[in-house]
């Protein structure tokens, strides 16, 4: 076996990697750009050696200094993690002639399989079902268009060597062609350096299903399995999980076996991964092979047992796989939320800052049910905009689905996350949502359930009930520690009453608290009670509740006379008042928010490329107007509404802070 | 007898409604509460025992005797804020405008002099729209009245103004010498001549809110310590503010019960301090982070945001907070910072309120605006302060304390108790670059030697070393420690006792 290997990869794939390393006794080396100085996967390996500046293109990508770095530190053999140089050919090239082992597939696998155009044709030649679309290599946006026009829209336009969604766009007519061609072309040459463009049939009402295959270097090959991953956003993942709620067993071996098929087909070894589309009635079309680790990759290994991880070293190792296709079982479902330093409430604009607090639920693995998060940061911890926003991923396992789904929905609740904005509301909803909660969803769901982007969550009745009474009961703990302060006036103490109204989302409630020891009854005007039962003290961010036998977490703020909210989704300001302060605070005008309407503001920092038009321009409604760069993304920013422009702030090579106007409107 | 208790209920009725329900209804419609319903909110549930409710004017002019509504505009009397005792004082804007009478200002002295007798703070709501100019003179001295016990009271107990509604002319100088106002967005303003007399005189236009609102006071002109968004608001944070003050100046400053453990370790303060000491940080991080529950009531929030003043708890106790801030200016000193910090520390000083200073200032900010403004004058205030105040003073460097900023910022040499820095200090005359190039003039062609001289001077001087070595920072802490270091600092000199020499009054530069 291996005594050393390097990790040629960041954030939480690298700490993954280490682990596993660390278990089969590897020393494990870590390498890091300037921004990553004090990166978890820095702290938790045994060595480091520092590659460069922060721009993954003068670092993390640069094959000689990764080449420097296995020389400096002596490694046997690299895990290139994902992303990064996990599918370059040239990389593992390198790394052969130092004779230095890859823990991924042969050269020639990652070449026949990394190339999108290329790898349709061995499929279509292995006799795997493949998607129509053009393969050759598209000149300019004016071929794109007439390209698009034979296979017939709606088309996606990808970079060839793409993944993660970027250097991605669909386009549903000419116009959109010509846009998503050209910013796919500008984001691929960014990102990958490689600004190939191909263009396919995108199929309506799909499905991502993919199957992960590990192959060793004896011909054997086995497949674990699928993962289920529609829910997406702009063909980025955000849920996956395994298995699917709807394949049935037939589909999946008939997938796998394709899979396993095209795997040996190209020689394959190592973990890697087949995608597919699935069509409404489980007609199945290969998409692509990830010839790498994918980031999903946990909710196999909770489902399967097998540590991929350790497999793919083993395999690099030269030895035989340890496991037959018999030997897979599926054991129950795991499911997948990947937290975004994305805000949710912003159509999901890349956040950066300092993680103030970062606190997730704990790891726990037990015969009936577990929680795992796979993470790359820290409390204290910077997300910087150089690389991908990912935060971390979180996995619950249990028996069923329902169970894993309610597993995961208290982790979220559990997960403590500040100084960035993330998506946990958006992941709570979706963890709420009836499609997803019915197995239903296809790759269009958030588009679908959230065409205008996401807004909150409207909690049902009851929860709004739960939530009021479990704010009355403490704010009445918060107001009797108040009533004990030093230098209060004898026999005149303050009697913290039992009556309070309590107002949440438009809502209010008028409860009577009984407290004891235990706990608080807690009496709703309409005849209801609930019984709140916590250990909750004033200033824990966190409140595990049990209300009525139920379990409720809830994220804890202050706000002046009551608390801020945080739970299932929701953001709620939540009100607990006498009868008397909520009489008065009934005659409080309600203040509205200064009209934005008429600017453009920048939803997020980043740098202007471009600005589309010019003062006086009349713009009409999804007429673009400029174009900010943040984390590598361009974002188009649109007219919401026909206007002219009177006045523009920005001009393009401006970096503009979260607010800051770019233009104004008449 | 029944008839008589008949009589007071109904004399108290009408005491009760004011001015009368058509302009309670007005007051509501500008949505304000009345005089008492604020007394209701500031002060627990039936704890308001009022003075004086059937005082009425005594002006026989201007048919004045016609009129003479029992409490005379202003509602007057004691109360708890959570079982602690305060003096209140609503002016009721429903009778006769809130005006000020010669007997308005009677109530009000009133219980001033048992605030100062009885040692307990003084919460005045302004709402008035002035002197009672059917009184004249009389009025006028009623106003002198109430600002000759506004001075006298100033150090002995704490004086809160809270203006929600208007507050011109003369009336604006009695809140003007309390300790803290606060305003209300939208409904109340504050200015010596209004938007009329400013446009006669200076031919400006300008309305009453640009002139004297909130937002003018608390971000421009610096008169108001805060500003809420409605009255409900206002006065449940008026109460939360005095759960943090002493009652008076012979009592040691509040103690309630805590949920948070003194010697919590914050691993995330050892990445605070960014690599490059030119990039920002938000200090407020530090601050939650060591305070109590992260619970910080901040004064003067939105002025002089380069420094940062407030109040949390430490072991249940009342700290005041000076912190640099890094993300405005720098976290530089200047003129208004110089002021807002000076005004802070003296208050906690004459209420024996502990003071933690958290340090990270690359200096006093140049320029003819901040020369001409006399920053010298300002910048010694804050020196002043510190200098004389005898409260316990614990102080941590986070980053930069360089030159005179570093004296002024409660160094070890006024008297700090316990000074420490983050490993991350640099504690030096000014930054490597500048002070290399003086040091160096000769060299300043040859951008290496430069270049070496700037890395030796680093290595040298910027630590927190070369001031640790001379006992001028008592201990070098770890970022993560710092709660629980200052805590346990704090807790040491709880039996502090320090004098300064005897003095009629100091000379502060005003």
């Amino acid at each position: 076996m291996f005594s050393k290997i390097l990790i040629a990869n960041r954030g939480e794939i690298a700490c993954r990697v280490i682990k596993s390393a660390r278990r089969m006794g590897i020393t494990s080396v870590a390498i890091y750009s300037d921004a990553d100085k004090h990166a978890l996967h820095v702290q938790m390996a045994d060595e480091a050696i520092h590659i460069g500046p922060p721009p993954a293109n003068q670092s993390y990508i640069v094959i000689d200094k990764v080449m420097a770095a296995i020389r400096e530190s002596g490694a046997q053999a690299v895990h290139p993690g994902y992303g990064f140089l996990s599918e370059n050919a040239k990389f593992a090239r390198a790394l052969e002639a130092e004779g230095v082992a890859f823990i991924g597939p042969p050269v020639g696998a990652i070449e026949s399989m990394g190339d999108k155009i290329t790898s349709k044709k061995i499929a279509k030649e292995a006799g795997v079902n493949i998607v129509p679309g053009y393969m050759g290599e598209i000149a300019d946006a004016e071929e794109a268009v007439k390209i698009s026009t034979e296979i017939g829209y709606p088309v996606m336009i990808k970079a060839s060597a793409g993944g993660g969604g970027k250097g991605m766009r669909i386009a549903w007519d000419d116009t959109e062609c010509r846009e998503g061609f050209q910013s796919s072309k500008n984001e691929a040459a960014n990102s990958f350096g490689d600004d190939r463009i191909f263009i396919e049939k995108f199929v309506t009402q799909p499905r991502h299903i993919e199957i992960q295959v590990l192959c060793d270097a004896h011909g054997n090959g086995v497949y674990l399995g699928e993962r289920e991953c529609s829910i997406q956003r702009r063909n980025q993942k955000v849920v996956e999980e395994a298995p699917s709620p709807f394949l049935d067993e037939a589909t999946r071996r008939a997938m796998g076996e394709q899979a396993v098929m095209l795997a040996q087909a190209v020689g394959y070894t190592s973990a890697g991964t087949v995608e597919f589309i699935v069509d409404g009635d489980r007609n199945f079309f290969f998409l692509e092979m990830n010839t790498r680790l994918q980031v999903e990759h946990p909710v196999t290994e909770l489902i399967t047992g097998v540590d991929l991880v350790e497999q793919m070293i083993r395999v690099a190792n030269g030895e035989p796989l340890s496991i037959t296709q018999d030997d897979v079982k599926l054991n129950g479902w795991a499911i997948e939320n990947r937290l975004y330093a994305e805000d949710p409430y912003r159509n999901f604009l890349p956040s950066i800052g300092r993680l103030t607090r970062y606190r997730p639920p704990a790891e726990v693995a037990t015969a009936t049910h577990a929680v795992r998060n796979d993470t790359g940061v820290y409390e204290g911890g910077e997300i910087s905009m150089y690389y991908d926003p990912m935060v971390a991923k979180l996995c619950t396992w249990a028996p069923t689905r329902t169970e894993a789904i309610e597993q995961m929905r208290v982790a979220l609740d559990r997960f403590e996350v500040e100084g960035i904005g993330h998506n946990l509301p958006f992941l709570a909803a979706v963890m709420d949502h009836p499609i997803f909660i019915a197995g239903d969803m296809t790759t269009a769901f958030i588009a679908e359930q959230y065409p205008d982007g996401f807004e909150g969550v409207t909690l049902p009745d009851e929860s709004l009930r739960q939530i009021a009474a479990s704010c009355a009961a403490m704010h009445r703990v918060a107001e009797i520690r108040r009533t004990r302060v030093s230098g209060r006036m004898d026999n005149h103490e303050r009697k913290v009453g039992s009556e309070w109204v309590v107002t949440l989302q438009d809502n209010r409630f008028d409860v009577v608290i009984d407290a004891d020891r235990d706990g608080s009854t807690v009496r709703f005007a309409d005849g209801g009670t609930m019984r709140v039962a916590s250990e909750w003290t004033p200033g824990d961010q966190l409140a595990e509740l049990d209300v009525d036998g139920a379990q409720l977490v809830l994220k804890v703020g202050k706000i002046s006379g009551g608390f801020r909210i945080r739970s299932r989704g929701a953001d709620l300001k939540v009100h607990v008042r006498t009868g008397r302060q909520a009489e008065l605070a009934d005659l409080m005008p309600e203040k509205l928010p200064p009209d934005t309407s008429k600017l453009l503001l920048c939803p997020m920092p980043g740098l202007i490329v471009k600005v589309d038009v010019a003062v006086g321009d009349e713009v009409q409604e999804g007429q673009a107007l400029c174009t900010v760069e943040a984390m590598k993304m361009e974002n188009i920013l649109r007219a919401e509404k026909t206007s002219v422009v009177t006045k523009i702030e920005a001009v393009a090579g401006d970096s503009l802070a979260v607010d800051d106007v770019i233009m104004e409107f008449e | 007898m029944k008839d008589i208790l008949a009589e007071l209920e109904s004399r108290r009725d009408a005491a009760r409604l004011g001015g009368g329900q058509r302009r309670i209804d007005s007051q509501h419609a500008k949505g304000k509460l009345t005089a008492r319903e604020r007394v209701d909110l500031l002060l627990d549930e039936d704890s308001f025992e009022e003075l004086d409710m059937f005082v009425a004017h005594r002006c026989t002019d201007f048919g004045m005797e016609q009129d003479r509504p029992a409490g005379d505009g202003v509602i007057t009397g004691w109360g708890t804020i959570n079982g602690r005792m305060v003096y209140v004082f609503s002016q009721d804007f429903t009778v006769f405008g809130g005006s000020l009478s010669e007997t308005h200002a009677q109530k009000i002295c009133k219980i001033m002099d048992m605030a100062m007798q009885n040692g307990a703070p003084v919460i005045g709501i302004n709402d008035s729209g002035g002197a009672r100019i059917q009184e004249g003179v009389a009025s006028l001295a009623g106003y002198a009245e109430v600002f000759q016990r506004n001075i006298m009271a100033s150090g002995v107990v704490p004086q809160i103004s809270l203006v929600m509604g208007p507050c011109a002319g003369g009336a604006v100088y009695s809140p003007a010498m309390t300790d803290f106002i606060f305003m209300v967005k939208d409904s109340s303003y504050m200015f010596v001549t209004g938007p009329d007399v400013v446009k006669t005189v200076t031919n400006e236009v300008v309305t009453a809110e640009e002139l004297g609102g909130a937002t003018t006071h608390t971000r421009k002109s610096s008169v108001a310590d805060g500003a809420f968004e409605n009255d409900v608001e206002a006065l449940a944070e008026v109460r939360r503010l005095v759960d943090f003050l002493p009652l008076n100046n012979r009592q040691k400053p509040p103690v309630r019960p805590f949920f948070d453990e003194p010697g919590r370790i914050e691993n995330s303060l050892d990445t605070l301090v960014p690599d490059n000491a030119n990039t920002p940080y938000d200090m407020k991080e530090l601050i939650t982070k060591i305070a109590d529950e992260a619970d910080f009531y901040e004064i003067q929030e939105d002025f002089a945001k380069n420094i940062i003043t407030g109040f949390i708890r430490l072991e249940g106790q009342s700290v005041g907070v000076v912190a640099n801030q890094p993300t405005v200016l720098a976290g530089c000193l200047d003129i208004d910072s110089s002021r807002k910090a000076a005004r802070f520390v003296r208050f906690c000083d004459a209420f024996e309120i502990p003071i933690l200073t958290l340090v990270d200032v690359p200096g006093f900010l140049p320029g003819t605006s901040q020369e001409y403004g006399g920053v010298i004058k300002h910048g010694a205030k804050l020196l002043f302060a510190y200098g004389e105040a005898t409260v316990p003073k614990v102080t941590v460097i986070t980053r930069k304390a360089y030159g005179g900023a570093y004296d002024v910022m409660a160094s070890k040499h006024l008297r700090g108790d316990f000074n420490y820095a983050w490993p991350t200090a640099e504690i030096a005359v000014m930054g490597a670059k500048g002070a290399t190039e003086i040091i160096h003039r000769a060299d300043l062609g040859d951008a290496d030697k430069i270049a070496a001289h700037t890395a030796n001077y680093e290595d040298r001087f910027a630590n927190p070393f070369v001031a640790a070595e001379r006992g001028f920072i008592d201990e070098v802490i770890t970022p993560r420690s710092t709660r629980m270091r200052v805590s346990r600092a704090f807790a040491s000199l709880r039996g502090k006792s320090l004098k300064n020499p005897w003095k009629k009054h100091d000379n502060i530069p005003l």
